[in-house]
């Protein structure tokens, strides 16, 4: 076992993180990623302040970092890998996701119910109306048309306004204003009024929820606040949480997915000429693996040291995590680069993190894939994009992957 | 060895269903169950790991029978 170290000779080899994807290969991760998960275990990296930590870019330490209690998620403390600058007044709005347990657990526990696979599969019906009612129409209306705006966005949006008990006549409101916050090329100040807008929007409907409280998330959490067990500015950090994974994320896959399976015809036929369940609950598990949308990593501070790849990372050094070049590893997947729809094991990929920190909302955005993935191509069979690759916007600058439109036509 | 679930930790995400199917199912509820008596085959043991480490309520102990 040796200690890492980096020759501290040529501060400037060390690469930026986020890095660049190769132009025309708008699905791979960068490039510098793979060189680096070719070289070895830990390398260093260097984030927008110029500080520098750890990169961890094999499956296998990945997965040993998330899991490790002795990492930390709280982006308040020195030396924490921020890949943006944090809002001045230095919450983070984010609710659990930056916490550590205790805090971390108490506040989950109250919202893992609504998201139990039992009660996610249960939203199956109302899931596949919804997307009915919107192919419906988008056939019925001009093409082309994006498919961002017209689908993609609007699914996972009324399904998240129908689990919390958010209106969705509010939706241009929510979804600009989300946007605006997971943008890093937008300036801290307007990201801060974004978060804070939402903050008020949201603490606007807990009053609502208290006094006339229905069925639905929010009012439960509005239960809460009237037991004592969680203020009113705990509840409303956690619905803009809610509200805005619940909807971005989702709404990528959607529109990403589609754009790569219109890039792959062979594997795009395998779902329009297939009404099996297992191969369309393949299909998603194999297109999170390849997209893996949270394309600026996952971040964690060690709180002691820990043995990574036979080296150390020393108490209180930042440690960087792009799932999506550990959902190419070769040592993890067989010809990682290939989009095999009926890969049997993609489904252990680390798309939505891994630990106790994993995607809260995972059952009822497999849910959402699968209902979208396995109707979409069947109903529009003839879906082609109606406009170059070249020209297609992708998020190159957001917290979350994708596109910002995709121009369809039929 | 045998697996365990912490039913006071579970909280339905129902990872180790999804990961180790053969070891464990699930409850009307949703919540994990352990399949049998718990006892894990030689050949199952990285699925008792793989379900342990990904429980993200670390509701799942591995027992070494002695």
């Amino acid at each position: 076992m040796t200690t890492a170290s980096e020759p501290a000779a040529d501060p400037a080899a060390v690469p930026h993180y986020p890095m660049e994807r190769a132009a025309g290969c708008p699905f791979d991760p960068p490039p510098g990623l793979r060189e680096r998960q070719r070289k070895g275990p830990l390398t260093r990296v260097r984030l927008w302040d110029g500080s520098t930590h750890w990169l961890v870019t094999r499956y296998a330490d990945q997965r040993a970092v998330m899991s490790d209690p002795r990492v930390s998620a709280d982006v308040r403390r020195p030396g924490f890998p921020n890949v943006a600058p944090l809002p001045p007044d230095g919450a983070s709005g984010l609710s659990f996701v930056t916490m550590d347990d205790p805090e971390h657990r108490r506040l989950r526990r109250m919202v893992t119910a609504p998201f139990a696979i039992r009660r996610v599969r249960a939203m199956r019906p109302a899931i596949q109306e919804i997307v009915d009612g919107l192919i419906d129409d988008m056939l019925a209306g001009p093409k082309p048309t994006d498919l961002v705006e017209a689908f993609a966005l609007p699914v996972p949006s009324l399904v998240i306004c129908r689990l919390l008990g958010v209106p969705y006549d509010d939706h241009d409101f929510f979804q600009a204003n989300s946007k605006t916050l997971i943008r890093r090329s937008i300036a801290p100040e307007r990201r801060a009024e974004a978060r804070r807008a939402l903050l008020d929007y949201l603490d606007g409907l807990m009053a609502d929820k208290l006094a006339r409280p229905g069925d639905d998330l929010l009012s439960g959490l509005g239960e809460r606040v009237k037991a004592g067990e969680l203020t009113r500015t705990e509840a409303a950090r956690m619905g803009v949480l809610l509200l805005v994974a619940g909807h971005e994320t989702t709404a990528n896959m959607i529109a990403l997915g589609t754009l790569a399976l219109l890039r792959h015809p062979d594997q795009l036929a395998l779902l329009r000429e297939s009404d099996d369940p297992a191969l369309v609950e393949s299909a998603v598990e194999e297109l999170l693996r390849y997209l893996t949308i949270t394309h600026v990593g996952r971040r964690r501070i060690a709180l002691a040291d820990l043995e990574i790849g036979g080296q150390v990372i020393r108490a209180g050094e930042g440690i960087v995590l792009p799932n999506d070049i550990a959902n190419r590893d070769p040592d993890a997947f067989p010809e990682p680069d290939r989009l095999d729809l009926r890969r049997g094991d993609a489904r252990r990929h680390v798309a939505f993190g891994f630990g106790v920190h994993q995607c809260l909302g995972q059952p009822l955005a497999r849910i959402e894939l699968q209902v979208v993935y396995g109707i979409l191509y069947r109903r529009v069979p003839t879906l082609a994009l109606a406009a170059d690759l070249e020209d297609i916007p992708f998020k190159h600058d957001g917290a979350v992957y994708g596109v910002y439109e995709l121009p369809v036509t039929w | 060895m045998k697996v365990h679930i912490d039913t006071g930790r579970c909280m339905g995400h129902g990872r180790c269903y999804d990961l180790a199917p053969d070891l464990f199912g699930e409850d009307d509820e949703g919540y994990g169950k352990v399949l049998g008596d718990g006892t894990v085959p030689p050949g199952l043991r990285e699925q008792a790991h793989l379900a342990a480490a990904n429980c993200p309520e670390r509701a799942i102990e591995l027992a070494e029978e002695s």
